[in-house]
């Protein structure tokens, strides 16, 4: 890795933010399919702009829950994105103006990018090139989708409800890398399927999953030593 | 305005001043052991969550149907390391055509 050059750091940043903006489409398609309008799907790509939160919106929508049900749970979804601003920030050091506009290319794949180079200049090299490519990409495949997903007529047809379901399966993946994490996992479903018939569609969602999240932290510190097992 | 589009705009101002705030927050506020782990879990429980309830519910009905044949061949191709957008795909035509066929 320290023998990697500017140029492959960008290469390889460009590879990232086309491969994860590509699934933009997925995103736009769902959306509309799931009765967002174009504009809306648009909207939240470019302004919310952190794939699994905007997943999750759309998800509890789709599912029948209030607006500020699905706002509640993309917002939790994205406190994540705080804690990798503050592992970013001693290496991008941003002040005034240019801290707005960073500030909005901070999710998953920029810092992910960022974190695993040798030096602060590829770091920020590989910070700003897969950010910016991914939000280029992103929107423009979030369009492209939401265009196509309106001309699909019954999206149940096509097995677009088990496509919602997979993508926060394949978000979800990556984290199930301990046994504690897919116990909570666990606990999260099955809590929330039990609360399904009893209460508005959304809850389910905010209090399975927070409840896990709290069973988590309670187990505190013998679940960080299973977590590094 | 509908409710949708306000919706919309809480989602995009909370997600971005979550990202400001670590930029512009000194980083002790908010690097507490418990915040920190609080944070990599919220994931982990809403995610989990989400699969649970668009996988077998409609509304607020329980109900087993052809999204769990999707499901499963998503898990098999992520355990197969297959790229998210392929197994979007293959999870939707799975349950496309238990659908059609059943």
């Amino acid at each position: 890795m320290s023998e990697s050059t500017d140029r492959q750091v960008k290469a390889d940043s460009l590879g990232v933010g086309l491969g994860v903006g590509l699934y933009g489409i997925s995103f736009g398609a769902l959306a509309t399919t799931g009765g967002l309008s174009v504009a809306q799907a648009c909207a939240l790509s470019l302004l919310a702009f952190t794939g699994a939160s905007q997943f999750a919106f759309l998800g509890v929508i789709v599912a029948g829950g209030t607006a500020t049900a699905g706002a509640l749970t993309a917002v939790l979804l994205g406190a994540r994105n705080t804690f990798y601003a503050i592992s970013l920030a001693p290496i991008l050091r941003v002040r005034g103006l240019r801290r707005f506009t960073t500030a909005h290319l901070v999710i998953d794949e920029s810092t992910a990018m960022a974190l695993t180079r040798p030096t602060v200049h590829q770091s920020k090299l590989g910070f700003y090139w897969t950010g910016l490519s991914i939000f280029i990409i992103w929107n423009l495949m979030t369009f492209v989708g939401a265009v196509a997903g309106n001309a699909i007529g019954d999206p149940k047809a096509i097995g677009l409800d088990a496509a919602v379901a997979a993508a926060f399966l394949g978000l979800l993946w990556p984290r199930l890398d301990t046994a504690t994490t897919r116990w909570l996992a666990f606990i999260a479903g099955a809590v929330a399927l039990g609360l399904v018939p009893v209460t508005p569609a959304g809850a389910p969602i905010i209090v399975g999953g927070l409840l896990a999240v709290a069973i988590g932290l309670v187990i505190g510190k013998s679940a960080a030593q299973v977590g590094d097992e | 305005m509908s409710e949708l589009w306000w919706g919309i705009i809480a989602v995009s101002f909370g997600c971005y001043l979550l990202k400001l705030a670590g930029l512009a927050v000194p980083e002790h506020i908010l690097e507490h052991p418990f915040t920190v782990r609080a944070a990599a879990l919220i994931p982990v429980g809403l995610l989990a969550a989400l699969v649970a309830v668009q996988t077998f519910s409609t509304g607020t009905q329980l109900v087993l149907d052809a999204r769990l044949a999707g499901l499963a061949m998503a898990a098999f191709l992520l355990w197969r390391n297959v790229s998210f957008l392929p197994m979007l795909i293959a999870a939707a035509a799975t349950t496309a055509l238990v659908r059609l066929f059943w």
